[in-house]
């Protein structure tokens, strides 16, 4: 697949601070990528780079074969975003809402009303099409905002926080809708999110951003293997002291950091899942029995953690 | 640029400001009082009053010496044996001509502020930019959605108000008697430089200032402009004669360019995103 986004060490200062830096990032046409990062991190800058709405101070940007500096207006065409806060002109209705911006995505009328209808069907608003926005609730605006982003059938969707602002219940619904609209085979997503079970939930593969740049990007597996390449696992056993079956652990290829936790159980880390059943057999052969054996991946949220604070990583 | 986004711009901004009440009822006020109850006023309510119009004008040391300083082009529009009539004419024909321009003023800078900081300040603008509609698209567009109301109401409410100015005061007449050619550049010469000047303004100030009020504050500033004419008119140092008028036009659209080019310069997307410009 093609890639749709390739920028490398793009700059952007607002008032002298700088929001992006050495901002460097590569999509695939078809991935759903999320941007993970603290307020202030540069997610949404990101973007409004990345739509031409903001000029870089340096670096290199492509976005679907087009520089954002001279050509944004055929980028915008062809992206569709969900801004933070749904942005909808709150006096219009939603059909007026819809009808002003896929007329300004160069929709004619007919082909307007044909996929207003359809996605309000979808989201489920088309009872309230004929209303004004002022009377929405949150979640209903911020569907409506999707409907929006997704009018002109965009290539590449970009969604800015879509769940920050809702319920629970809202928030599930949205990120349905998101897991729907993103499974469109060529559409390429790009979603900014601080709820990380939503980005391991909806996203392919994410890239983590620090202070203006993304500090490490790739799959799950890949952050884990590159931030984590060491296992955690426990180790519940009876029938022996713990002291006497750490020292066997701790005297096993592979092993690191062995502790006694208490009760039977052990914790230590390795570095691959194969040392596992040989470390079992060792148990076994000492006549311990074992109850569980728990190896613990990291997740999202520990590499998360472990960037924001520790040093900067490329995949 | 693309028309059809100019206009879909421009009527989406018509539309919003519609809904807005409040900007609607400060829009329609002030051409109610100059357009309606002024000349009402002058032409019912006065003449049915037991006061002399001759009382009204010499009682007055202003109105006196208004038309005492008035140059002879003018003052043969005004039939001084006719009392009731020379006071119509002088206050309506006259004194009130430069207040007519406040008119068109005051809706080019609420829909503008409306129109540019309004949208940042209820956070609708990035949606906006967003879409493909390029930055001419944008500043034509909106700038269309608050020059062509001011102009046509304008030319509407000048159409009322000769209407009023002709059949109220009927009697005292017996004719047709306005507009006084004073009127026709004012209307079609004046009032688009200034409405221009006010548009420039906003979008202007506009990419500095973060809300509506703010915008529609410093750009009604222009109305200064008109109540120094009335100034100037009044204290006999300027009076509105066609050639005055001709050349007062010339140099409104001048400035009106000059500030076109500055907004035109300092409008962009980033502008209007980050305050700065």
């Amino acid at each position: 697949m093609p890639n749709v986004i390739d920028c490398t060490k793009l700059s952007f200062r607002y008032n002298g601070v700088h929001a992006l830096k050495d901002f460097s990032l590569s999509v695939k046409q078809g991935e759903v990528v999320a941007l993970l990062g603290p307020n202030g991190a540069g997610k949404t800058t990101s973007i409004r780079v990345l739509n031409g709405l903001l000029t870089p101070e340096s670096g290199a940007i492509n976005v679907l074969g087009f520089d954002p500096r001279q050509d944004g207006a055929k980028i915008r065409a062809q992206t569709g975003v969900l801004t933070e806060t749904p942005a909808l002109y709150e006096r219009l209705t939603a059909r007026q809402n819809l009808s002003f911006f896929g007329s300004l995505s160069g929709m004619s009328k007919q082909e307007v009303d044909d996929r207003s209808k359809t996605l309000l069907d979808v989201f489920n608003l088309q009872q309230r099409s004929g209303d004004r926005v002022e009377t929405f609730s949150k979640g209903m605006k911020q569907r409506l905002a999707l409907v929006r982003a997704l009018l002109h059938d965009p290539e590449l969707l970009f969604l800015d926080e879509p769940t920050s602002d809702l319920d629970p219940e809202a928030a599930k619904q949205v990120q349905d809708l998101i897991l729907e609209v993103s499974g469109h085979e060529n559409r390429t997503v790009i979603l900014c999110t601080h709820r990380l079970y939503e980005a391991e939930q909806l996203c392919d593969r994410v890239a983590i951003m620090k202070n203006g740049r993304v500090a490490a990007a790739g799959t799950l597996d890949e952050l884990r293997a590159h931030v984590f390449p060491m296992l955690q696992v426990n180790f519940r056993t009876t029938g022996k002291a713990d002291a006497e079956l750490a020292g066997i652990l701790s005297q096993m290829p592979g092993a690191n950091e062995v502790k006694v936790q208490g009760d039977g159980e052990i914790c230590l880390v390795v570095d691959s899942e194969d040392r596992i059943p040989a470390m079992v057999n060792a148990l076994v052969n000492a006549r311990a029995a074992i109850r569980a054996v728990e190896p613990r991946r990291a997740t999202l949220e520990d590499i998360y953690l472990r960037l924001q604070h520790a040093g900067e990583e490329k995949l | 640029m693309k028309w059809k986004n100019v206009f879909t711009i421009a009527k989406k901004d018509w539309i919003e400001v519609r809904q807005n009440k409040y900007a609607m009822v400060a829009m329609l006020i002030v051409p109610a009082i100059f357009v309606i109850i002024m000349p009402l006023v002058f032409t019912l309510l006065i003449p049915s009053l037991d006061v002399a119009p001759q009382d009204v004008i010499s009682s007055d040391a202003d109105i006196q010496f208004f038309v005492e300083r008035m140059p002879l082009a003018l003052r043969q529009y005004i039939d001084f044996g006719k009392p009731m009539e020379s006071m119509i004419v002088i206050m309506l024909g006259f004194m009130l001509a430069p207040m007519f321009l406040i008119m068109p003023l005051m809706f080019a800078t609420t829909i503008a502020a409306e129109s540019f900081a309004g949208e940042r300040e209820r956070k609708t603008i990035e949606s906006l930019l967003y879409t493909p509609a390029t930055d001419a698209d944008l500043l034509i567009g909106k700038v269309t959605a608050s020059a062509i109301p001011s102009i046509l109401v304008a030319w509407i409410g000048f159409a009322v108000y000769t209407l009023i100015l002709n059949l109220a005061p009927y009697r005292f007449f017996q004719r047709i008697w306005f507009p006084l050619p004073t009127w026709w550049p004012l209307i079609f010469w004046i009032t688009p430089a200034l409405v221009a000047i006010g548009i420039s303004l906003t979008v202007i100030i506009s990419a500095r200032v973060q809300n509506f009020l703010g915008a529609y504050q410093t750009s009604a500033s222009v109305v200064l402009l008109v109540v120094l004419l009335f100034t100037g008119q009044m204290s006999g140092v300027l009076y509105l004669s066609v050639g005055v008028e001709m050349v007062l036009g010339a140099v409104f659209w001048i400035i009106a360019l000059v500030m076109a080019y500055f907004g035109f310069k300092t409008f962009n997307r980033g502008a209007l995103l980050t305050g700065k410009s």
